[in-house]
């Protein structure tokens, strides 16, 4: 026993290690180790960003060459640092205090001394650049604008976080990826892929030749070219009339779903977030939490739709059965709810459905909501069917558009209103205010284009989008190709469009001075009720201005939705704005150039400071 | 005596075995410290220049050794103790210190480690002590004079602060085991490491569970004839419950942060990876780099020269303690196992010498010898393959370091020497 223990131990241990070794050597050896490999260098080989055209290939986003200053602190010599700070444009202290950080930062790896030089200043100091070892110039790929719009559909791009990183092992430290917008959503497509050269180093990180002759390199794989569903001219115009105005815009080509054009107000020119300035500029623009510039507002702004919301209620009515179009209701100058009165400005007398419209009646609607919910026996059967019918017009839940974020928007069900008032405590007079788009209804500028696409292709849409073509060829995805039905019949549509008509076109009609000449322009008015909290206390604001329409009528070439917060009634400036831009985009010119002028110029900026002036204010001032 | 006798019955296998080692360790530190700017071989200047010269002047070693008369090393073993115990009281005066361990005395042209010395010393000595015929291992008062012997150098080592070579000596209990000390006090030994690191992995209550039933087992098998002791199995059984709990106490209030994570590293403690990642780049970095070194060579290698991490000089101290990850990541599972296997084989090789001798001396010595080298390779190799905590120790014949080198041949050869004159009784 004694004899044999140290014996048996050595052939112990060396199974034991045999075993340890065989497991790391054999079993865990993977030949793709080379990836993690630090002596193994990767050098990336990056490919260019895909440019981005409007539908009518116009491009809106390229890319612009930019140089930067590199500095590998270990290599430099003795310099005259004042002439080479004299080339770069920095002062002397700067310069020492950059150098210093590099250093700091790693004496033999590069870091940026001078970021984004411009063509000229690269083009000054290019030839100078021998005298200065340890200095070189690095060729990046910056976006560049050619418009000074869209910022919030196009996105922007920045450097990878953290998170980025953790989530999706293609990138690496320092490179650059979609953030917002279609930079976000066609990340992919755009960016392309890189290509990898392995290097092997030696000990003193020099590069000694290609790891295994280049085995493993792969060639980059260039950025895709997209064009964009947007019109830019549309859009630069739409943007234009926006001035000073805050909401969202949205134009839709009914035929298709394409999206025309994608407006938010206030917005910013695309070009601040490219550079030297960039991160100055965001924090600017980020931190302005009043106006917040950086909230798509077409796509995100959930507010009650208003009057235009009567049209989806009369579809109802015809479709359940419970009116016809000769259905009169009297109004009297306003409907009683139990015996409180609220009022209606259509003049008061006999409507029908069609002057119901076109003069935006509200007692017309309240009387068609509550047959809608009479006809069945109990109100939440009345309830589901109701919301059956709205959602199938793209309300309430998220479109499925190809952009990265988005809101539902709401249209309230039978468990929304047990919630708020208890199970069966409520009826069809608890919410009539959503008869005519008040009440709980949410909606957002896209989802009420959409909506107003749907009346013009009377009874389908297709899912808004906004990727038309990559590398020039039409896409071919199901989801944007496939036709969306809503639950109403075609027939129903006619007399609603004919109310909708007649909003231009009659003496009564509530936009009667917005006629587009020699187009048939369908539309309706909303103004919108709103509240704000200002010290606790929920104050009402100036209405918001809403509006949507479709031209031409008999074969609808643009759907529009426009949306401007605290503009008052329909018309005013909402109204303005729908019918300009569809004659600019249907004639191409706008001749109406007083109405043009008035767009341009008026603001709304002392009504969006009213709630913040500390001071009472008044609400729905007439004159503008 | 003629040279040309010794020549004829020296132990070739075990020569051959040392000089595989010694050439093997040497292209690996000339792999390690490779530069491109110096090609030259033997170069003095160069880190594999300088190993090649102690080579050379092991070699001289080895023949002034086998020159020498063989009782020499028996009769003036306890002058050899006390000698070396003196070199290392020394240090604490005149010592210099590398790498905050004052470990070593400068000679100018190298730095001599006297704990090396001491190494040899006291395995002779012990082995004169326990060959004495007056010595009886049975004895308590014999054992405890015994462990002195080892115990002093350790407790002169300790405070250097150089942890790793006190272990050393206490592998010199092997010796005294083949001797006759009862196997009852290993058994202790290897029972106290077993819930030592049991408790760190799974906690007392597993151990006390475990225990209960490892009892209630008893008693379900037990046959007729055989009584249980009750009382010792409970005793001992408390006892090791007791030990336990202190272990939990020992490690979270006695021992410091970097020891918890030494033995946390150890036993795969951590399962957080994002604390894995971070303990990577901090307490593990040499540990996971060389295991990586070493896995990246796979089955057959990167070739003579072509590591790439080695090139990189990822692994720390890979020229000294972390040698064999270059052996790994060149060489492949191929070189490693030949590493082992050789050291195998010579540790085996050694012990049929050791039990051959008629000579007690130069059995028992042979035992130490056997017991340094195996406690030097067991740990690390077992450290550089992540399978034992980091304990900073050389690999015989292998890991750059003149005097190291130097003192391993003449642990080795002063017992071939021994060996030439086996059918002697008294030398």
């Amino acid at each position: 026993m004694r004899k044999i223990l140290l014996s048996s131990l050595i052939v112990l241990i060396g199974i034991t290690f045999l075993t340890r070794l065989s497991y790391l050597q054999i079993f865990s050896f993977s030949p793709d180790q080379v990836l993690e490999d630090p002596a193994i260098k990767r050098i990336y080989d990056y490919p260019e960003r895909g440019y981005i055209y409007d539908r009518n290939g116009e491009l809106l986003v390229g890319n612009d060459p930019a140089y930067d200053v590199m500095v590998i602190p270990r290599e430099v010599k003795p310099l005259d640092t004042l002439e080479f700070c004299a080339l770069l444009d920095i002062d002397k202290e700067k310069f020492i205090k950059k150098l210093q950080r590099a250093r700091v930062y790693s004496p033999r790896l590069p870091s940026v001394l001078v970021p984004q030089l411009s063509k000229q200043d690269y083009a000054k100091l290019q030839e100078k650049m021998r005298k200065y070892t340890g200095f070189y110039i690095q060729k990046r790929s910056l976006r560049y604008y050619d418009t000074p719009s869209a910022a919030n559909v196009l996105g922007y791009i920045s450097e990878v976080n953290e998170g980025d990183l953790a989530k999706n092992k293609y990138y690496v430290q320092g490179e650059l990826k979609g953030r917002t917008g279609v930079e976000r959503y066609y990340e992919d497509l755009l960016r392309g892929r890189k290509g990898v050269q392995y290097i092997q180093k030696d000990r003193f990180n020099r590069d000694i030749g290609p790891y295994k002759e280049g085995a493993l390199d792969t060639l980059p794989e260039q950025g895709k070219q997209i064009s964009v569903t947007l019109d830019k001219t549309l859009q630069e115009y739409g943007e234009l009339l926006m001035n000073g105005k805050w909401g969202g815009i949205v134009a839709i080509e009914p035929a298709t779903g394409e999206i025309l054009s994608m407006i938010s107000g206030p917005t910013y020119d695309p070009s601040l977030l490219v550079g030297r300035k960039r991160s100055k500029n965001y924090t600017k623009l980020y931190n302005d939490t009043i106006a917040n510039p950086t909230w798509d507002r077409s796509i995100h702004a959930q507010q009650p739709p208003g009057s235009p919301f009567k049209t989806l209620n009369a579809l109802i009515a015809l479709q359940e059965g419970v009116m016809d179009v000769s259905t009169t209701v009297r109004c009297y100058n306003g409907f009683y709810v139990g015996r409180k009165k609220r009022g209606c400005h259509c003049g008061g007398g006999s409507r029908t459905m069609v002057d119901g419209i076109y003069k935006s009646c509200n007692a017309y609607f309240a009387e068609t909501f509550r047959k809608i919910y009479e006809k069945y026996e109990t109100t939440d059967e009345g309830m589901d069917v109701w919301e059956k019918h709205m959602k199938s017009f793209g309300l309430g839940n998220y479109l499925g558009y190809d952009l990265p974020f988005g809101q539902k928007g709401r249209i309230p069900n039978k468990e929304y209103y047990d919630k708020w008032y208890g199970d069966n405590r409520w009826s069809s007079s608890y919410i009539i205010s959503n008869a005519i788009g008040q009440g709980e209804i949410l909606a957002t500028p896209v989802q009420l284009a959409n909506m107003t696409a749907a009346i013009a292709n009377k009874g389908y849409y297709y899912t808004p989008h906004i990727l038309k073509k990559i590398e020039g060829k039409p896409i071919n995805n199901p989801k944007f190709t496939e036709v969306k039905k809503t639950t109403i019949n075609k027939e129903h549509f006619e007399p609603i469009i004919e109310g909708m008509t007649k909003v231009f076109t009659s003496p009564g009609g509530t936009a009667r001075w917005l006629q587009i000449p020699g187009i048939t322009t369908a539309g309706k008015t909303g103004t919108a009720e709103n509240f704000t909290k200002i010290d606790g206390v929920r104050t009402q604001l100036t209405d918001h201005s809403v509006f949507i329409a479709f031209a031409p009528v008999e074969n609808p070439k643009i759907a529009i939705a426009v949306y401007i917060e605290n503009g008052y009634y329909g018309s005013r400036y909402a109204g303005h704005i729908a019918s300009l831009m569809i004659e600019k985009y249907l004639n191409g010119d706008v001749t109406r150039k007083n109405l043009e002028k008035k767009m341009l110029d008026k603001t709304l900026e002392r009504e969006y400071a009213k709630p913040y002036s500390g001071e009472e204010f008044k609400i729905n001032e007439y004159v503008w | 005596m003629s040279g040309r006798s010794i020549l004829k019955r020296i132990d070739w296998i075990s020569v051959v075995i040392y000089l595989a080692l010694v050439t093997i360790g040497w292209s690996n530190i000339y792999s390690s410290t490779f530069t491109e700017s110096q090609t030259s071989l033997f170069n003095f200047g160069t880190l594999h220049g300088k190993q090649f010269f102690f080579i050379c002047v092991s070699i001289v070693a080895i023949v002034i050794v086998m020159a020498l008369e063989v009782n020499f090393y028996e009769r003036f073993s306890s002058i050899f103790y006390l000698i070396s115990m003196l070199s290392l009281l020394g240090l604490f005066v005149f010592g210099k210190t590398i790498a905050g361990a004052t470990s070593w005395y400068s000679l100018g042209f190298m730095n001599f480690q006297p704990s090396e010395l001491a190494k040899i010393a006291t395995a002779l000595a012990l082995a004169k002590y326990l060959s004495d015929i007056q010595t009886d291992i049975k004895r308590r008062k014999d054992q405890l004079y015994a462990l002195l012997i080892i115990i002093i150098p350790t407790l002169l080592i300790i405070p250097q602060p150089d942890p790793g070579s006190a272990l050393v000596f206490f592998a010199l209990i092997f010796v005294i085991f083949r001797e006759g000390l009862p196997l009852f006090y290993l058994g202790i030994g290897f029972t106290l490491i077993m819930v030592f690191v049991t408790t760190l992995m799974f906690g007392t209550i597993w151990i006390t569970i475990a225990l209960a039933l490892l009892i209630i087992l008893m008693y379900a098998l037990k046959r007729k004839s055989f009584k249980i002791p009750m009382i010792p199995v409970s005793l001992i059984s408390l006892a090791i419950i007791l030990f336990s709990l202190s272990v939990n106490f020992v490690f979270n209030n006695v021992f410091e942060q970097r020891h918890r994570d030494r033995f946390g590293l150890w036993l795969r403690l951590e399962k957080d990876p994002d604390k894995l990642e971070e303990i990577r780049k901090t307490i593990g970095y040499n540990t996971y780099q060389s295991e990586k070194a070493i896995e990246s060579g796979g089955f057959f290698g990167k070739g003579f020269l072509e590591g790439t991490r080695t090139k990189g000089d990822f692994v720390p101290e890979q020229h000294t303690d972390y040698i064999f990850s270059t052996v790994g990541e060149e060489w492949g599972f191929i070189g490693t196992a030949t590493v082992v296997l050789l050291f195998s084989f010579l540790l085996l090789r050694l012990i049929s010498l050791a039990e051959r001798q008629k000579n007690a001396f130069a059995r028992m010595y042979g035992y130490g010898v056997i017991s340094v080298l195996f406690i030097h390779y067991f740990i690390n190799i077992g450290m550089v393959i992540g399978v034992l905590p980091t304990i900073g120790i050389p690999l015989p014949f292998f890991s750059y370091g003149g005097s190291g080198l130097l003192f391993f041949t003449i642990l080795l050869f002063v017992f071939l020497k021994m060996d030439t004159n086996r059918l002697k009784e008294n030398f």
